[in-house]
């Protein structure tokens, strides 16, 4: 096996990756619109000329992978009991399963909540509810409701295993497509999601694609394997933690502005670093991903502007740069592409908003408590401080002129001492934007992914 | 098994106890849920509520015990725990007040069992048996 084609059907772009694997390195890459109204495989032949054409002779690929964001993504519902716990707890595992979580539903479920379901179009449901051994009422109850509605998207179970009989006899009762997986949370604060994960994945695989009209390329690709963010978080961790004697960077962040989300990635346990600090809440998974539907440079600008002090309009009124309407015009014309100087200027506004705003949201936070003891602090979430890198992708920071300005905006604020952010990290630059490809490529060969992220994902500096 | 939900509340890091309450409750065949130090009523309820627990006992040393323990009963009740024991212990008040008195007033808050400095988690363990009907 010598040549590996990584493909990516993007929400907007199909993107190719083409992988020597003696050369250990990426020989080219090529992009067109993803046509997955139409037949997907169109957008993906004309994405493969434009390679062919780049590489300037006919090559034949010995094994093509792809993942997809295609369609809208993996939408999914989250349901639990309590929202701080087995909510949370289910939420996580579809974040780390690289769904968008459209949908999060607590305690006893309701019909306009079952509906709502359906209104939404979600392609799975996961239902969990109770620690083993505890309650299991509620998401029997929640399977009752479900079983006796007209969902049709598959449900994975992953609750109170003691309920697990009893779900699966209501849910075949109602002739409803479901998965037992084990508890997401099996003790109290416990995360379990790998369980849940895989079926997710692989439920993805045998009914999502076909669904989003990708099963069509099936011909052409080995394997559709992945929603994009879980090729980016296995990509993330593997530059993490390293593979065999190939060492890892370590601790890091990656933020990832995109049209309509902005995901944040980060790697590392997150302990508290000092004696006085007290964990508290939910385990964190070491490769954690969060994602802000509302942060987006394109579809959700106004959300950019919204998330804005006063103050902050205010003061780039007074720079002749009117930031409302500027992130106006982004969602109406979600095409627009950055020519002038003043383009660019606000792209970097609004890409620094979207960074330091899903950071805040993603970091762990510092709580204090006097207490006879002297001050103390709860901590809820990780603690990000030392971590060793920041890891920009996605277009707008990938064009940007200045990737370091803009990235800085995830480390340490005065005005925001109580969140966990990254100190002194460095700053690297995803530039061939090669991140989920590799993900890709890791499944099978982790040493080659690992050395060419390694080599490719270069180290910035300010105004370098 | 059935579920005790154990943990010390308030701003208390009172660690050592909570740890002994623990060992004890477990031998004796609980499934202890421990919430930890520096738990606020939230924290016990929810842990309540996901394991299905019958019984919380809320431990508190610093004193302050009164002022954290107020308004749990009725967290509970709003948090469809209304059949759940509430227990609390420890030195849950401040300065040498007269007991009965002490006991009286959480009572009235809606704690089912009231125990005064010095007593261990064995002295109470039959109680509890007893209160979970075994």
């Amino acid at each position: 096996m010598k040549y590996y084609l990584l493909v990516d059907f993007g929400s907007t772009f199909t993107k190719l990756t083409a992988v020597d694997l003696e050369k250990e390195d990426i020989i080219s890459t090529s992009k067109a619109i993803t046509t997955v109204d139409t037949d997907i495989t169109e957008g993906y032949e004309k994405a493969l000329g434009l390679l062919r054409e780049n590489l300037g002779y006919d090559i034949k690929f010995d094994k093509v992978i792809a993942c997809s964001s295609a369609a809208g993504g993996l939408k999914m519902a989250a349901i639990g009991l309590v929202e701080e716990l087995t909510v949370e707890a289910a939420k996580r595992v579809c974040l780390g399963a690289g769904a968008k979580v459209e949908l999060v539903l607590s305690h006893n479920i309701n019909k306009s909540e079952v509906q709502s379901i359906i209104d939404k179009n979600i392609d799975i449901i996961l239902l969990a509810g109770g620690t083993n051994g505890g309650n299991s009422e509620c998401v029997i109850h929640n399977a009752t409701q479900l079983a006796k509605s007209n969902v049709k998207a598959p449900i994975v179970f992953a609750g109170n295993k003691d309920a697990a009989d009893t779900i699966e006899e209501i849910l075949s009762t109602g002739k409803k497509d479901f998965y037992i997986c084990e508890n997401v949370m099996p003790r109290l604060n416990v995360l379990n999601i790998d369980s849940a994960k895989n079926q997710i994945k692989e439920i993805f695989v045998k009914n999502i694609i076909e669904a989003k009209g990708i099963k069509k390329i099936e011909q052409e690709i080995d394997q559709v394997i992945l929603p994009t963010p879980n090729a980016v978080l296995l990509a993330a961790e593997l530059l993490s933690k390293g593979y065999d004697d190939e060492i890892g960077l370590g601790d890091l962040m990656i933020t990832d502005v995109g049209g309509a989300t902005t995901d944040m990635y980060s790697m590392g346990y997150g302990y508290p670093k000092q004696s006085n600090v007290v964990l508290r809440g939910l385990d964190e998974p070491f490769a954690k991903r969060t994602v802000e539907g509302d942060l987006g440079m394109r579809y959700s600008a106004i959300g950019i502007v919204d998330s804005m002090s006063h103050g902050e309009v205010t003061h780039w009124n007074k720079q002749g740069i009117d930031i409302v309407t500027e992130a106006v015009n982004r969602r109406k014309h979600i095409e627009f592409i950055p020519k002038t100087e003043h383009d660019y200027k606000v792209e970097d506004i609004l890409a620094s908003k979207c960074i330091d705003t899903a950071t805040s949201r993603h970091v762990g936070i510092l709580e204090g408590v006097y207490t006879p003891l002297g001050m103390m602090y709860y901590q809820l979430g990780k603690d990000l401080t030392t971590s060793n890198y920041i890891i920009g992708t996605g277009g707008v920071v990938i064009s940007s002129d200045n990737p370091v300005k803009m990235l800085k905006n995830a480390i340490q604020n005065p005005s925001k001492t109580m969140e966990l952010r990254p100190k002194a990290p460095q700053y690297l630059l995803d530039k061939d934007y090669i991140l989920s490809a590799m993900g890709l490529l890791s499944l099978e060969q982790p040493e080659i992914a690992l050395r060419i992220m390694k080599r490719r994902i270069v180290e910035i500096r300010e105004n370098d | 098994m059935k579920s005790i939900v154990i943990g010390v509340i308030g701003a208390d890091v009172h660690a050592v106890g909570n740890q002994i309450i623990e060992y004890t409750l477990t031998k004796a065949g609980y499934n202890v849920v421990n919430v930890g130090v520096l738990s606020s009523q939230e924290d016990f309820i929810n842990a309540a509520i996901e394991t299905s627990a019958r019984l919380i006992l809320v431990s508190s040393l610093y004193g302050h015990g009164e002022l954290d323990c107020r308004g749990m009963r009725e967290k509970c009740n709003e948090a469809g725990l209304d059949n759940v024991l509430l227990y609390v212990g420890g030195n849950i008040v401040v300065g040498k007040q007269d007991f009965t008195e002490v006991e009286k007033r959480f009572k009235d808050m809606g704690f089912d069992r009231v125990y005064p400095p010095g007593t261990t988690i064995d002295d109470v363990l039959d109680q509890i048996k007893a209160d979970l009907g075994e």
